[in-house]
């Protein structure tokens, strides 16, 4: 039985351009998750769920809600996480599934995209929202 | 997932075939991706129509009308119930990572995951609907 394995001090070694990228993309993928399902079943329970559910939402439910600190930065917090991991998941899947080079970074490219238009279109909303505003 | 060099569970393939047909855990991920993505597309459009708020609240509750409709309503408790399933196979995924048992219990977690959901979605499944049908039934 002959095994073929590197000599261990071959000049030429890969380990030396990896980066760690991708085992920090996989831890934020948990600590998120955990923040994720709190903030994000919560948020379903409360909107679809509890008294009365979608039925009870209008302008004035939000404008009530967003009165208080709390719910603001529950909403900010959402938004950030659930944006950021779902976004990290289509990358890997993207990664997983494109054949091409070019339809890799082009799929990435609208993928980011629409990921900045997303937070910064739902930050600016949050703190800017207007309870006063005309109709 | 037809890669090359894939293992195949003998006994399992059927003429030959180099499709990897994985066990129930391969089912679970399978699961925990498109719960995942129908997930993130569904944010995209509903970070939209909450930004209606800073237009005007008629427009806001114009949109916000249509998540009220039938049809949409029972596609909220498919997306709760998409969400719920990706939030508890996630606690069972980050289980097998970090808990030393964790992958001996797997499967058993599975199973839990399954239950709980079943266990979450019938009272939900109520409490979401309940007013829509009573309106179309009785016609209110």
């Amino acid at each position: 039985m002959s095994l073929a394995l590197d000599k261990p001090r071959q000049p030429r070694r890969p380990a030396a351009r990896r980066s760690n990228g991708e085992l920090y993309s996989w831890l934020f993928m948990r600590l998120s998750g955990l923040l994720l399902v709190i903030l994000v079943l919560g948020h379903l329970f409360i909107m679809n769920i509890l008294d009365g559910g979608i039925h009870r939402i209008n302008f004035g439910f939000v404008a009530g809600r967003w009165a208080s600190p709390f719910w603001q930065f529950w909403d900010l917090a959402m938004l950030w996480l659930a944006q950021i991991h779902g976004g990290n998941g289509v990358r890997t899947i993207i990664n997983d599934y494109a054949r091409k080079d070019t339809t890799r970074f082009w799929l990435k490219m609208l993928l980011y995209v629409s990921m900045v238009l997303i937070v910064s279109l739902g930050t600016f909303v949050i703190f800017t929202f207007d309870p006063n505003i005309s109709n | 997932m037809t890669s090359a060099g894939a293992p195949e569970r003998s006994g399992t393939t059927r003429g030959g075939g180099t499709l990897y047909r994985g066990d129930l855990g391969m089912w679970s991920w399978v699961a925990h991706r498109i719960t995942g993505v129908l997930t993130f597309f569904f944010l995209f459009t509903h970070v939209l129509d909450t930004a209606l708020v800073r237009v005007s609240p008629n427009a806001y509750d114009a949109v916000i009308e249509t998540y009220k409709n039938p049809v949409v309503n029972l596609f909220e408790v498919g997306l709760v119930g998409a969400v719920l399933y990706h939030a508890l196979n996630g606690i069972r995924v980050m289980l097998v990572d970090f808990w030393e048992k964790g992958a001996k219990y797997q499967r058993v977690m599975l199973w839990t995951v399954l239950g709980v959901w079943i266990a979450v979605m019938i009272p939900g499944a109520y409490f979401m609907l309940v007013r829509t049908i009573s309106e179309l039934v009785g016609g209110h």
